[in-house]
């Protein structure tokens, strides 16, 4: 090297030899790597790196939510107009299906209450604002503006006002990162509205979901609406997902290849609701227990069991 | 030291301020809302790279991983994903160091992006090897992008060592 450097040259303070030091480093990234994906037990070290980077991340993001809402405030008092009176249209073409949906809960309680089913949970959670997509370009993810001090937990699902968009998968103290259902492998149980008939939906990955296993010959048409089926414990049932948008029925694979569009604006930025989590179900009925007639509805039949001796 | 070894202007040492301030600076730029356009290019893989090759005697393997752990963190990828790559990354600048600093600045630079696309692509096999979602060929654009800006970059970092050029033909030096 150049002998202009102030620092003389180490000659007998060399540290450790390179290849050595490489190993050494790159042995504890691979089982960094390998335990953060098997094990997930790596948590804590994530959540206090991510408590020093998650304020500069939120400063690093001021120019672009700047640049948001100066546009947004340059975009003037006609659209706003506009959006006023079609936020008016759709609230008055929604209000009389709104103003009987009270009455219909209490009647609906009731009538569980009388057919001794359990009652229906309630939706209930906090409104949170996206800050922004995570960067990871492997994955479709969000961070929100809530974390542990807000009460969230891992696994809780999140909604916007059309329909699901995902699952709370990483709780900081201050944001939390929810999967999109559109996140490759991420799995929503669902049922179609039309036949009723549950199954899994699966993310594709490149903004399109699948619905898989379902025989060719299944009840299924395009423009099929599925809804959660609420059989997971995760998910409350009755909540929009996606719409079928393609199906190739090929007589050489015993299943059909289903394609569908999630119906919330699952990649768009604004605010998501996450759901407080469900109560937990009563346990599955001992498997020795047999399963007389058809073991459609193993769930509700544990749980109509269960009721009148846990008190409910 | 030399802008590069065959220049006769020679550079004033290295401030070890400047060199965390250039990287915080890069973190940062990794940080904007930018990231999912194609060909942005990653700016601590770059910055990184350029420190190890100009200073291997201070920058080395344990900045890469730390950095690399704090760009998991900040990615919400999965841990270790980014150390190996940028650990990699630095041992290979640092040895090729000697030999890059030869050549005049364009050829740096295309000495520099095998480097910064094996970076990309082992993070990007690291992922898909374990079933993640394949990012897209604008993924592997931001190396080239990052070559491109090989020499702006270089200027600029060596900005606060360059001394004025003194016109005095009897200087000692």
């Amino acid at each position: 090297m150049a002998g202009i450097d102030h620092a003389p040259p180490p000659f007998f303070k060399q540290g450790p030899a390179p290849l050595a030091l490489l190993t050494f480093y790159l042995a504890v990234s691979l089982a960094i790597f390998v335990v953060d994906l098997r094990f997930q037990s790596l948590e804590l070290l994530r959540q206090s790196i991510a408590l020093v980077v998650d304020p500069v991340q939120r400063v690093a993001q001021t120019p672009g939510s700047l640049v948001d809402y100066a546009a947004s405030y340059l975009q003037g008092m006609r659209a706003l107009q506009q959006e006023n009176n079609e936020l008016k249209h759709t609230q008055l073409t929604t209000a009389p299906n709104l103003q009987r949906l009270a009455q219909l809960e209490v009647e609906n309680e009731r009538l569980r209450k009388l057919l001794s089913v359990k009652e229906r949970e309630k939706a209930n959670g906090q409104v949170t604002q996206i800050l922004y997509t995570a960067r990871d370009p492997f994955s479709r993810k969000i961070i929100v503006d809530k974390g542990q001090q807000a009460g969230i937990a891992a696994g809780q699902p999140a909604i916007d006002e059309t329909g699901v968009v995902g699952q709370v998968t990483r709780v900081f103290a201050f944001s939390s990162e929810i999967t999109l259902i559109t996140d490759k492998d991420q799995v929503v149980p669902v049922q179609i509205v039309r036949s009723g008939q549950r199954s899994v939906v699966f993310g594709l990955g490149n903004g399109q979901l699948e619905l898989r296993y379902m025989p060719a010959n299944a009840d299924i048409q395009v423009d099929d609406v599925l809804v959660t089926s609420g059989l997971d414990g995760i998910y409350l049932p009755g909540f929009p997902v996606a719409r079928v948008v393609n199906i190739e029925r090929d007589n050489a694979y015993s299943f059909a290849r289903i394609f569908c569009v999630p119906i919330a604006g699952v990649e768009n930025f604004g605010e998501v609701m996450v759901l407080d989590a469900r109560q937990p179900l009563p346990p599955a009925p001992p498997a020795s227990a047999g399963r007389p007639g058809s073991s459609d509805q193993p769930g509700l039949r544990g749980r109509n069991k269960k009721a009148p001796t846990r008190g409910n | 030291m030399q802008p590069t070894f065959s220049s006769s202007r020679i550079l004033q040492p290295v401030r070890p301020w400047f060199i965390v301030f250039s990287l915080i600076g890069a973190a940062l730029l990794n940080f904007l809302p930018t990231a999912h356009w194609p060909g942005v290019p990653d700016w601590v893989a770059l910055v990184l790279c350029f420190w190890c090759i100009r200073e291997f005697r201070r920058v080395g393997m344990g900045w890469a991983f730390v950095l690399g752990l704090l760009m998991d963190v900040a990615d919400g990828a999965v841990l270790g994903q980014h150390c190996f790559a940028y650990v990699l990354l630095a041992y290979t600048a640092s040895s090729l160091s000697r030999r890059i600093l030869w050549f005049p600045l364009v050829q740096q630079a295309l000495q520099v992006l095998p480097l910064l696309v094996a970076t990309q692509v082992l993070q990007a096999l690291m992922r898909l090897a374990v079933g993640a979602d394949f990012p897209g060929w604008g993924y592997f654009l931001g190396p080239v992008v990052a070559t491109l800006l090989w020499i702006p970059l270089t200027f600029i970092l060596l900005l606060p060592q360059y001394r004025p050029v003194e016109q005095d033909p009897n200087r000692p030096i």
